[in-house]
């Protein structure tokens, strides 16, 4: 365990050197001010109050940015040890290879959790300065839940990353795929939900089917999650609706970025115990 | 004397390539012994094998009474790679003290450490900012830093200058006096030759010899080489007359055996020649790796059929 944390903490110092807790951070930061003075411009027309319109706008954000974050921060970590020579160093001391992958899980997912507790609370503390007593504790449970879930959601994407860079060997090649892993489950999976949905509105697929393919990629479910339990009231769009249109409890949907972290953790450690350094 | 490290007639394939065959050697505590042979002689698969990121595939390897891999044995030995490259934004007590923890160690553990590779000055810069030599050694600091039974070192001088390369081996000779063995591999044999106790030399995978520096070189019958330049009677009059050979420098070569070596000298002083120099070279490890090389060309014939 102690060996664990000790990897764990040497990624959260090499992710603050590298200045990737800044740049993550100033990133989500940048794009959720941006959206808390786009929602209260006059023109949204909207009786929804700043933090739940926020925690909305963030929703969607997420699913593009963090994904990409996550891969990025991951896709590095055992083909670029491999690529350095520092794989050889790390499996002749006696850490276990399970421990190794778990430890750089670990300080990955903190390095993601930092900066999306900094960007996205700040951007939450601005709206609440901006609301003038509109908030109701309802709305700042969204932002807590979206705070939350966006970190569990990302700790997919690092899994994923680790899997990849497990896979590769090759820095480059990992980081082809890594892109790639993003490009097909942030754009290409909805667009193919999307036309599954206009080919056949009133089908199987589209009245049954949809919110469970919606589960099995850990950023859609991130975004059912945190839109079904907004009160968006009139600002709905109706494209993820209320609670109420889902065959199951919206909490549910978080077993989808939980259970695909494990399981791709698992495939992860399976790979690694298979590579001689 | 109590071995660290046995290797057992351990042989290893890589699909239809033998890296290695039938090759047999123990390292004994506070000794040291050099890995000798050309690139693809089979060094790096023996560390590999050592270190148990390859499974032993036929033979028996024993650190410290202990399988490859296991627990006990990652304890017992370190390992530095030929190259290796740390992350460029930690500091050198940083890296140490990481590799250190995961060893067990405290931080003053890490700290000692680089005082003793004389690195206690810089090891709060980040080691982005080291020179190559710098780099090896504290490379050499986190595999000491657990003081190691077994301590494997692949190529450690490469791309050193001379004066690092000393420094170096200073080091290493520092570290088998505490009692750690030590197993390296070079392509330097020259500067390998006043380090190192024993020597094992590998050649496509076979042990071609192993043992004491002066053992080998005994057995080898190896010749000595007397150079000589003349004064009175000219070098080309000796060379002919002793059975020598004429040398770019104008000096002539002439081979004898140690035994010999005296008898040769007098009759040389004996024909009043009024020699300008004379000098004895002495057989090295250089000379010695290129006879048993060129006696086994068995492990040729081997492969080409």
């Amino acid at each position: 365990m102690r060996q664990m944390f000790t990897v764990a903490l040497l990624e959260l110092r090499l992710g603050i050197r590298s200045r990737w807790v800044l740049l993550s951070t100033l990133t989500l930061l940048f794009f959720a001010v941006l959206l808390v003075f786009l929602g209260a411009s006059p023109t949204t027309g909207l009786d929804a109050d700043p933090i739940t319109l926020l925690v909305a706008s963030l929703a969607t954000l997420s699913v593009y940015l963090l994904p990409l974050i996550a891969l990025l921060l991951s896709f590095d970590s055992i083909a670029g040890e491999v690529d350095r020579g520092t794989l050889q160093l790390l499996l002749a001391t006696p850490i276990r290879r399970s421990e190794l992958l778990l430890g750089k899980f670990l300080g990955h997912v903190s390095v993601l959790a930092i900066a999306v507790v900094i960007g996205y609370g700040l951007a939450g503390g601005l709206a609440l300065a901006q609301a003038e007593g509109s908030v109701t504790a309802t709305s700042i449970t969204g932002l807590l839940r979206l705070i939350g879930s966006s970190v569990l959601m990302g700790a997919a994407f690092v899994a994923l990353g680790l899997l990849l860079s497990a896979l590769a060997r090759q820095t480059a090649t990992a980081a082809a795929m890594a892109i790639l892993t993003w490009l097909l489950c942030v754009v290409l999976y909805d667009l193919a939900l999307l036309g599954g949905l206009v080919l056949a509105p009133d089908g199987f697929f589209a009245q049954t089917l949809m919110p469970y393919f919606l589960l099995i990629n850990p950023a859609d479910a991130f975004r059912v999650f945190n839109m079904a339990l907004l009160d968006l009231g009139a600002a709905s769009t109706g494209l993820v609706g209320t609670e109420d249109v889902l065959p199951f409890p919206a909490a549910a949907a978080l077993a989808s970025p939980v259970l695909a972290t494990l399981l791709v953790l698992a495939l992860c450690i399976v790979r690694f115990k298979r590579i001689q350094p | 004397m109590s071995q660290v490290l046995e290797i057992n007639r351990v042989s290893h394939t890589f699909g239809d390539v033998r890296a290695l065959h039938d090759v047999s050697f123990g390292v004994a505590r506070g000794e040291t012994l050099a890995l000798v042979g050309h690139n693809g002689a089979g060094k790096t698969t023996l560390f590999r094998l050592v270190l148990g990121f390859l499974p032993t595939q036929c033979g028996g390897i024993s650190v410290n009474g202990f399988a490859p891999g296991t627990r006990n044995a990652q304890r017992d030995v370190a390992y530095l790679p030929e190259s290796v490259a740390f992350p460029k934004t930690l500091t050198g007590e940083e890296i140490v003290n990481f590799y250190g923890r995961l060893r067990g160690c405290s931080k003053q553990a890490a700290r000692d450490v680089l005082d003793r590779v004389g690195l206690g000055d810089a090891r709060r810069r980040r080691c982005g900012g080291y020179s190559k030599g710098m780099r090896q050694r504290l490379g050499l600091a986190q595999a000491l830093v657990a003081a190691p039974q077994l301590l494997l070192l692949d190529e450690p001088t490469s791309g050193l200058d001379p004066s690092s390369r000393h420094t170096f081996y200073s080091l290493i000779d520092e570290i088998a006096a505490t009692g750690t063995a030590v197993v390296l591999s070079s392509h330097g044999l020259n500067e390998l030759q006043n380090h190192v106790q024993r020597v094992a030399m590998l050649s496509d995978g076979h042990l071609l010899a192993c043992g004491h520096l002066d053992e080998l070189l005994a057995n080898a019958g190896l010749s000595l080489q007397l150079l000589v330049r003349g004064g009175a009677i000219d070098t080309e009059t000796i060379a002919s007359r002793f059975g020598g050979r004429m040398r770019r420098d104008g000096r002539c070569e002439i081979d004898c055996t140690t035994a010999e070596k005296l008898a040769v000298v007098r009759q040389l002083l004996a024909l009043d020649a009024g020699l300008a120099e004379l000098e004895f070279r002495a057989p090295g490890l250089n000379d010695l790796y290129r006879h048993f090389a060129a006696e086994t060309p068995m492990a040729k014939q081997e492969r080409i059929t």
